[in-house]
């Protein structure tokens, strides 16, 4: 199976690389941005193939290392 | 005081931290490589600055999952006084030792200058040799040190006295909630700090401020 991952910023936890891209969107003239939050996106390949299985693994692994929970948010898509 | 400075593949101040507590303590810390399972008998282990494993995933993500990290939490929680700076306070807080997290700087610069730090909690075994409100001069060199906590977190923090440094006049260079540079665990053994006071203790320095945090080990 193969998880996707997507780990992004809490809301509430300032993103100065996000303000940082808005502003190099607006600087290049792309009106009506009104916020960009950057974020990540892993794939992981995995040899288990019982689907509950597999995102209680991956769940672990988000709450281990994948993810900080101080900060970040995670949302996992098994495919 | 026995001690020993933990090596992990990118950390760059371990020989300067070496230095420091060679200089104050007398003694030669021990070297202890990440992949280590055990600690060797020491009242103070180090985790120093660096870029450990390039600060991939989140600055001290990986070093703080890596082997030796077990060891170091195991007796942190019995007592064992432990120092994080730099990309040590990054490591320690991403393996749970100290709460919070610090994140990318607010100016998106890595920041390589001076700052004013002032003593905020002088009970501490790394501070027990200044005033409170002392203020000393010390550098920093880093991309991520802006600590951030949730309120809660930060309400315990204040209450309890457990911001041992802070950014003084205005010398914040980071933007870190509340100008904390540096804090200690609830139970005072662990503590850490972004600024680099081993950088700052003898005269090739250029100046010697933070001479007296490292002569507190001596006194703890």
């Amino acid at each position: 199976m193969k998880a996707k991952v997507k780990v992004t910023l809490k809301s509430g936890v300032l993103d100065p690389q996000g303000k940082a891209i808005e502003g190099a969107l607006g600087s290049l003239g792309f009106g009506g941005v009104n916020g960009v939050r950057q974020g990540k996106y892993f794939e992981i390949e995995l040899a288990e193939t019982d689907r509950a299985k597999a995102e209680a693994q991956v769940k672990a692994m988000c709450d281990k290392l994948i993810a900080n929970t101080v900060i970040e948010n995670y949302a996992i898509e098994l495919t | 005081m026995k001690s020993a400075v933990v090596v992990f593949p990118g950390i760059n101040r371990e020989r300067d931290m070496t230095l420091a507590l060679q200089q104050v303590t007398g003694h030669a810390p021990i070297m202890v490589w990440h992949t280590q399972t055990e600690l060797p008998k020491v009242d103070l282990v180090v985790v120093p600055g660096g870029f450990s494993y390039g600060d991939y995933l989140r600055c001290g993500a990986i070093a703080a999952r890596s082997p030796v990290m077990t060891d170091i939490r195991a007796k942190a929680l019995k007592g064992l006084k432990v120092l994080g700076v730099c990309n040590g306070f990054q490591i320690i807080t991403e393996a749970g030792l100290l709460p919070g997290v610090l994140v990318r700087n607010a100016g998106l610069r890595f920041v390589c200058k001076e700052v004013k730090l002032r003593v905020e909690n002088n009970t501490t075994w790394f501070t027990n040799k200044l005033a409170n409100g002392t203020v000393v001069n010390c550098p920093v060199a880093h991309g991520e040190g802006n600590y951030l906590c949730d309120a809660e977190t930060l309400k315990q923090l204040e209450g309890e006295g457990r911001v041992v440094f802070r950014y003084a006049d205005g010398s914040n260079p980071n933007g870190a909630l509340n100008d904390i540079a540096g804090i200690v665990s609830e139970a005072g053994n662990v503590i850490g700090m972004m600024p680099h006071p081993e950088n700052m203790i003898a005269p090739i320095h250029g100046k010697t401020d933070c001479l007296p945090l490292f002569e507190s080990l001596l006194a703890a």
